[in-house]
């Protein structure tokens, strides 16, 4: 508590500076961070703003197969792919299945992950590195190997798990929900270890002697997980909750190889399996480009919502 | 598994050339030429083992530039899984596309609306051998009244049964669709860890069978455009035949609502079914199964006794690039490939079945396994609507949503068939 003052005092010791050198200073220091911004541009710009034009180009294009080889002629139609999109029943209600599939995803992936930081944080030596091994395993298995032998291990007739629950002929993607689940589970085994290792790396940098203190003043440990550790880590919550948000709801690789391609009469879609599906499988470019256009303003969107949500919330991030 | 993998590989793929190919505003002109000289460029589709297919080529080769000094041949393998962004930048960049090629055959409509294919009919029709081309297949290559293809080989479905369970059970060989399905259901019955007749909701060509025997189809042509007829009283009747076998007594839904083709024939191969739909092109994976010694083929029967239902004739096959620059060698060396004698050692070296009547009849009296799919073939094959939206309606997995979501019970053979057509009057019209 002693430095405070100090540093409060500091500036005031100081000489003013002239104001017209004051004001230099401050534009120069206003643009300070568009220079340093610059290289990440230069990277940036071309990796993704111009894959955004050409994608949103493409979504207002008339764009299949026979204008990709040149045997036709590409054509400007507007909204027409928007529109048919919009107005195909199976795109919303695959739409809401992706929105409800990616909630429980993330809620449970955060759920896992902090609670696994948590326990990292207290057990000892040796259950805590086999825990991070097994997690770090999880997390560098590719998504389609997992999901193969997440497959081997539910399959109906040889699997492991029908085995030892002596379920023999149990098809766990026979019914829409026991699919949804499975597939969660899968997804949320790949990804709740970033969760993990980012909140135990938050957990970590909290001073003990913070939580020392809570303790002396009474407070359980519930209270001082929830008044103490998580609004020091919010921001480290936030960030893991973007990227999760933004995984699941784009997850493709485990829905389509553990339901082939969309589950039973495709009542396991999700939007990006749906307009690999609908649009690039055949050869629909232009459609599939308004797909892609949509899927990324929705995730704008929750983005931009959840950061609101979180600034009215509280303390700035 | 392999194809799935290649489909995943594929959607990054597709992403990319999504967004990475600026659009090309104008179609490209026909450009061909008929140099007698140079270097002839042929793609050939790569397989699982090559070698005995190259020798074969090689061969060929040997043959084709023996009597041309100034010719050179430069085969090239495609991968299978590629072959489509292959195609496009052949299609896109004539200077590097090849002169003569191999393709499967519901990819040609794709290809002739991309305008990449050279028209055949007058050089199949001054060929010698051209005559002997069965014609079921002939049609299958021919669009508005024009050859796009010459069938290299084709591959037929039939029924596969056991012959151990069926001298245990005093079954006699299914000559009709009701011994079929009363042989499916009693072997069901006798052995309950058993499917009698492995069938699937996501194997399309195994419920076209049914379908095309009750009269039905999945588009009719009238004029020069198709219609769906998915939802016609035939094709329902087809299609109630086919899904009446997805149920407990035979092969239970919560089983076999998801199966696809691939996965009978392990099924098959394992010995957990008593018969199955499968291709010439199985027998390898049956006889590396417990199935092994234990089986026998027969054309899959259609509902009238004594009938077969028409198979779906997929195969491969050549045709000539419209922008090659050496129209006559392409067309000689491909009627070479094509010839009688290739055929016969094609067939020796792959098990690919000849497209020449005159090929399959002497093959027929050599080799007693293919009896059954020669004379399948005899009764005359069927194909998909000729129509580039096939592709489409194939990958928006049109047929098994609609076989699914019957035999799940979530609709009604009509409200089932009517959603299906509607999909593909949808398609067709793009």
């Amino acid at each position: 508590m002693s430095t405070a003052p100090t540093a409060l005092a500091e500036p005031r010791s100081r000489a003013r500076p002239a104001t017209a050198d004051r004001r230099t200073r401050l534009r120069w220091g206003r643009r300070t961070p568009l220079w340093l911004l610059l290289p990440a541009a230069a990277v940036m710009l071309p990796l993704f703003a111009y894959p955004i034009y050409q994608l949103g180009l493409l979504s207002v294009l008339d764009f299949r197969q026979a204008q990709v080889s040149g045997g036709e002629p590409t054509r400007f139609v507007g909204a027409d792919n928007y529109l048919t999109l919009l107005r195909d029943g199976k795109f919303w209600s695959v739409l809401l299945a992706t929105v409800g599939f990616a909630a429980a995803c993330v809620a449970a992936t955060l759920a896992v992950g902090a609670a696994l930081a948590i326990l990292l944080t207290r057990v000892s030596r040796w259950p805590g590195r086999v825990l991070s091994f097994a997690a770090m395993a999880a997390w560098a298995a590719p998504a389609i190997t997992g999901s193969t032998v997440w497959m081997f291990l539910f399959d109906a007739n040889l699997g492991l798990v029908n085995q030892v629950l002596g379920l023999d002929g149990y098809n766990w993607t026979y019914h829409r929900y026991s699919t949804f689940a499975l597939v969660g589970a899968a997804v949320v085994w790949h990804s709740f270890p970033f969760v993990m290792v980012t909140l135990y790396a938050g957990i970590r940098a909290i001073p003990g002697q913070v939580l020392e203190a809570a303790a002396l003043d009474g407070a359980s440990h519930w209270r001082s997980f929830r008044q103490i550790v998580v609004p020091m880590i919010r921001p480290l919550l936030v960030i893991v909750t973007i990227q999760s948000i933004i995984w699941d709801f784009k997850v493709f690789t485990q829905i389509y190889v553990m339901t082939s391609g969309g589950g039973i009469a495709g009542q396991n879609l999700t939007l990006n399996v749906y307009a690999y599906q609908q649009a690039f499988a055949a050869s629909e470019y232009g459609l599939g480009s308004a797909i892609g256009v949509v899927m990324m303003l929705i995730l704008l969107l929750v983005t931009l919502l959840y950061l609101r949500a979180l600034r009215r919330g509280g303390e700035p991030l | 598994m392999n194809v799935r993998w290649a489909k995943a590989v594929a959607v990054v793929v597709a992403g990319l050339l999504a967004v990475g190919c600026a659009p090309s505003t104008a179609p490209s002109s026909t450009g061909g030429g008929d140099k007698t000289t140079g270097t002839l460029r042929v793609w050939l589709f790569d397989e699982p083992n090559r070698t005995p297919k190259e020798r074969v080529v090689k061969e060929a080769i040997t043959e084709f530039t023996a009597a041309r000094r100034d010719v050179t041949v430069d085969v090239q393998y495609l991968a299978v899984q590629t072959r489509s962004e292959r195609f496009r930048g052949a299609f896109n960049d004539p200077a590097s596309a090849p002169d003569v090629v191999e393709f499967g055959n519901t990819d040609l409509p794709e290809y002739v609306a991309a305008g990449g294919l050279a028209e055949l009919g007058a050089d199949v029709d001054s060929w010698a051998e051209g005559k002997d081309l069965d014609p079921d297949l002939r049609a299958s290559a021919t669009i508005d009244g024009k050859l796009y293809g010459v069938p290299w080989y084709v591959g037929v479905r039939a029924l596969y049964y056991r012959t151990d369970l069926f001298a245990e059970l005093d079954l006699a060989p299914p000559g009709s669709q009701e011994q079929l399905v009363a042989a499916a259901r009693k072997i069901r019955a006798a052995k309950p860890d058993l499917f009698g007749l492995a069938v699937g909701g996501k194997y399309t060509f195994g419920a076209l069978p049914f379908i095309w025997d009750a009269g039905g189809d999945v588009a009719t042509r009238s004029g020069d455009h198709y219609t769906a007829a998915i939802n016609s009283p035939q094709s329902r009747a087809g299609i109630r035949a086919y899904t009446d076998l997805i149920k407990p007594d035979n092969c239970p839904p919560q089983q076999c609502a998801d199966l696809t083709g691939g996965k009978t024939v392990e099924l098959f191969a394992s010995g957990k079914a008593g018969m199955a739909i499968l291709g010439n092109f199985n027998r390898a994976a049956v006889e590396a199964g417990a199935a092994n010694g234990r089986y026998a083929v027969l054309p899959l029967p259609g509902t009238k006794p004594g009938s077969i239902a028409p198979a779906f004739a997929g195969g491969n096959n050549l045709g000539i690039m419209r922008n090659t620059q050496r129209r006559t060698l392409a067309a000689d060396f491909l009627e070479l490939l094509a010839s009688k004698k290739y055929q016969h050692e094609m067939y020796d070296a792959m098990g690919n079945l000849p497209t020449l009547t005159s090929a399959r009849t002497e093959l027929a009296a050599t080799e007693p396994f293919l009896k059954p799919f020669l004379d399948t073939i005899a009764a005359g094959t069927r194909f998909v609507p000729l129509h580039p939206a096939w592709g489409r309606i194939d990958a928006q997995a049109v047929i098994p949503t609609m076989l699914e979501k019957i035999v799940t019970g979530q609709a009604t053979i009509e409200q089932a068939t009517d959603e299906a057509a509607t999909a593909i009057n949808a398609a067709l019209a793009r």
